[in-house]
């Protein structure tokens, strides 16, 4: 379909999410941001080929991904080193304890296979559906469900069983969320 | 830490592919807690302004907006 307003409109009403997908993904925030450049400028130039009514963020955030994978198959090396650097390109800084929790968190993200890590953010932060997940990674919803099973059990075995000194109270998702009211 | 460690591991310990729900929702909770965290960011400057451009008529030369990206965009 044409670049209506309401379309450019609505593009611009996925960026932010695109970004925190695109963070995400890449734990880094500036390759973050050329993801999403990317993603942006092969979106408007593939525009007919968005069929009207059908899932906007979803086309988006699957352009997003398929970049994503095959920069990452170039950079893999890169990703690696990338571990435990996330926390530094945040622009909030939680409390010192709740932000070393908040860095535990995100390095334990950084530890899951790249499928997994993608099905539960996708599922667990972006809140699409199973279907939409599926259709995003381009693969049968039974494996994106258990994909996701998958990675809850291995953050939670890296979080709160092996490094156990991690399995703080609440503190850091208040912090972290401190005064978005919800 | 050390009590932290054995009291996580008691009232928490999940199964192979049984989380307790308490851990399932922790989890839940920082993650969507980092996501946001980037959400609320909202929509910086520049793609605002690559939109804008790209959606302006005869303005899709986008001289500063796409960047390196050029030769990835349009061509394939």
């Amino acid at each position: 379909m044409p670049l209506t307003n309401s379309l450019r409109d609505d593009i611009l009403a996925a960026v932010p999410s695109l970004r925190a997908f695109a963070i995400s993904l890449s734990g880094n925030a500036d390759r973050a941001d050329d993801l999403v450049q990317e993603t942006l400028l092969r979106a408007l130039a593939n525009i007919d080929s968005f069929q009207p009514g059908s899932n906007l963020p979803a086309w988006l955030f699957t352009i997003l991904r398929n970049l994503f994978r095959s920069d990452y198959r170039k950079r893999r090396r890169e990703v690696e080193d990338a571990e435990g650097n996330y926390a530094k390109t945040l622009k909030t800084q939680p409390s010192q304890n709740a932000h070393l929790e908040f860095e535990e968190f995100r390095g334990a993200l950084e530890k899951l296979p790249q499928d997994q890590r993608e099905a539960l953010i996708l599922v667990g932060a972006s809140g699409f559906s199973y279907e939409d997940a599926a259709s995003i990674c381009g693969c049968a919803v039974g494996t994106i469900k258990s994909r996701v099973n998958r990675a809850r059990s291995k953050l939670a075995a890296l979080l709160y069983v092996d490094g156990a000194e991690d399995f703080g109270p609440d503190e850091t998702v208040r912090a972290v969320i401190g005064g978005s009211g919800g | 830490m050390k009590d932290l460690k054995s009291q996580a591991s008691k009232s928490t310990t999940p199964g192979k592919g049984g989380l307790t729900p308490e851990i399932q929702s922790r989890i839940g909770h920082q993650l969507r807690a980092m996501y946001d965290d980037v959400v609320r960011q909202g929509v910086p400057d520049r793609f605002a302004e690559l939109i804008k451009k790209l959606d302006a008529p005869g303005g899709s030369q986008n001289e500063n907006g796409a960047g390196g990206s050029n030769d990835n965009n349009g061509r394939d």
